[in-house]
């Protein structure tokens, strides 16, 4: 069973399952030109803030992700597992791919 | 002799982020050989060719990147000389003592403009590869686990203050500039390549505002198969590849770039030619950086120049 986020950006939706990160998911769009980053929550690049929604997280940066962020849900896209609906939106070094991907290259 | 001073890259120290996750990712999938755990709880690897107790070192934090970086010296001689050069450039240093890290002598750390730890020591336990001193046999069991690269051969590393960095590695340390990439102005450097040895670089840094930062460590491979094989074994296991398998223009290395578990990026790398410290320098064009980074496709892939740990 998937669940559906929505970048709210963009008013985008895909389909994400509770064991794909949300930044797995957001990769299977096929945006052109976004930065996959590491995919393993060390470089930051895939910032994103959950606006609403359940999920689930794996360890994190701390360069990346303060204390008042995770107090905030500002968190690294491929560590966070959806358990529910999401809604969220794309902030970080992301943004600009997300939001214009008709601007790259 | 003529290999002094400085000999080679000895071990980095690299920060993860669950440690049995990547202890597991580096013994079985990148096939590095545990060789010890300490009271702090690090991890110590060495690649299978290498002699000395450890190479690659990994520690539990809530970061990931790089603790230091270090470089194996020809003696205490060499060392105390190198230590006193250092301070004598202007640069503070450290004293980490002798069973500080699991089989490894004194160590003089200190700090670059950069923002990176470096460390220079004489002295580590030679453990052997497994293979006899007598009549060995050219490889063993442990050349077959998982990637099994046969040794550290470099990092990169990305932080401010790149020509002050440059001075210290030639004009204190000994290193020679390999190759360089030019500022678009072309007034100066964005990326470095320096070499202590025979080989196209120990290490190479590129300018980054940001201080400290992990590009890359890189494990020498013996051939272009071994670099293919290596991005099966990725592949296989998931592993997220980040630029690869292709060729550099700069040093003509033949490369994969991919990330461990923490987001800390490393090479499966091999190749290159056999530079001598009396070569100039080899110079690339800001335009041409894309043809440095991956010549056949000519591409400078964006993650290059933003992904770092
Ligand atoms: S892609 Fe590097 S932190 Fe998510
Ligand atoms: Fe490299």
């Amino acid at each position: 069973m998937t669940h559906t986020v929505r970048i709210e950006d963009t008013g985008v939706s895909y389909a994400c399952a509770p064991r794909e990160s949300l930044l797995e998911g957001l990769n299977r769009l096929g945006l052109r030109g976004i930065p996959t980053g590491c995919h393993g929550g060390g470089c930051g690049v895939c910032k994103i803030e959950v606006l609403a929604g359940e999920f689930q997280t794996r360890a994190m940066s701390r360069d990346h992700v303060s204390d008042d962020d995770v107090a905030h849900h500002r968190l690294l896209a491929c560590r966070v597992y959806p358990a529910s609906d999401l809604s969220l939106k794309v902030i970080g070094k992301l943004q600009r791919k997300v939001c214009n991907p008709a601007s790259v290259r | 002799m003529a290999l002094t001073g400085v000999l080679r890259p000895g071990h980095a120290q690299v920060r993860v982020l669950d440690l049995e996750e990547s202890v597991r990712f580096y013994r079985d999938v990148l096939g590095l050989v545990e060789t010890g755990r300490d009271a702090e709880g690090r991890v110590y690897f060495k690649c299978w060719d290498e002699r000395d107790h450890n190479s690659y070192v990994i520690r539990q934090a809530d970061r990931a990147g790089l603790d230091f970086f270090g470089f194996k010296v020809l003696d205490k001689a060499t060392l105390d000389k190198l230590d006193a050069d250092l301070q004598a450039y202007g640069l503070a240093t450290e004293l980490i003592p002798a069973g500080e890290m699991l089989e490894t002598g004194e160590r003089v750390r200190f700090t670059l403009p950069s923002g990176h730890v470096m460390e220079l020591y004489a002295d580590k336990t030679c453990i052997g590869n497994g293979l006899t001193e007598v009549n060995p046999a050219p490889w063993g069991p442990q050349r077959e686990h998982g990637i099994a690269p046969v040794r550290l051969d470099h990092a990169l590393l990305y932080g401010p203050n790149v020509a002050e960095v440059q001075k210290i590695f030639t004009e204190v340390l000994g290193f020679y500039l390999v190759e360089r990439v030019l500022t678009p102005d072309g007034d100066g450097n964005v990326a470095i390549w320096l070499s202590c040895s025979h080989k196209v670089h120990d290490i190479a840094f590129a300018e980054y505002p940001e201080p400290g930062k992990l590009h890359h460590c890189s494990f020498l491979m013996e051939s272009w198969e071994q670099v293919l094989r290596a991005g099966d074994i990725m592949s296989m296991n998931l592993v997220p590849v980040d630029i690869g398998p292709t060729r550099h223009g700069v040093t003509r290395g033949c490369t994969i770039y991919a990330w461990d578990p923490s987001g800390n990026r490393f090479e499966t790398f091999m190749g290159g030619y056999q530079p001598y410290p009396d070569y100039g320098p080899l110079t690339w064009t800001f335009d041409n950086f894309g043809q440095g980074l991956d010549y056949p496709q000519r591409k400078l892939h964006e993650t290059f120049l933003t992904v770092v740990s």
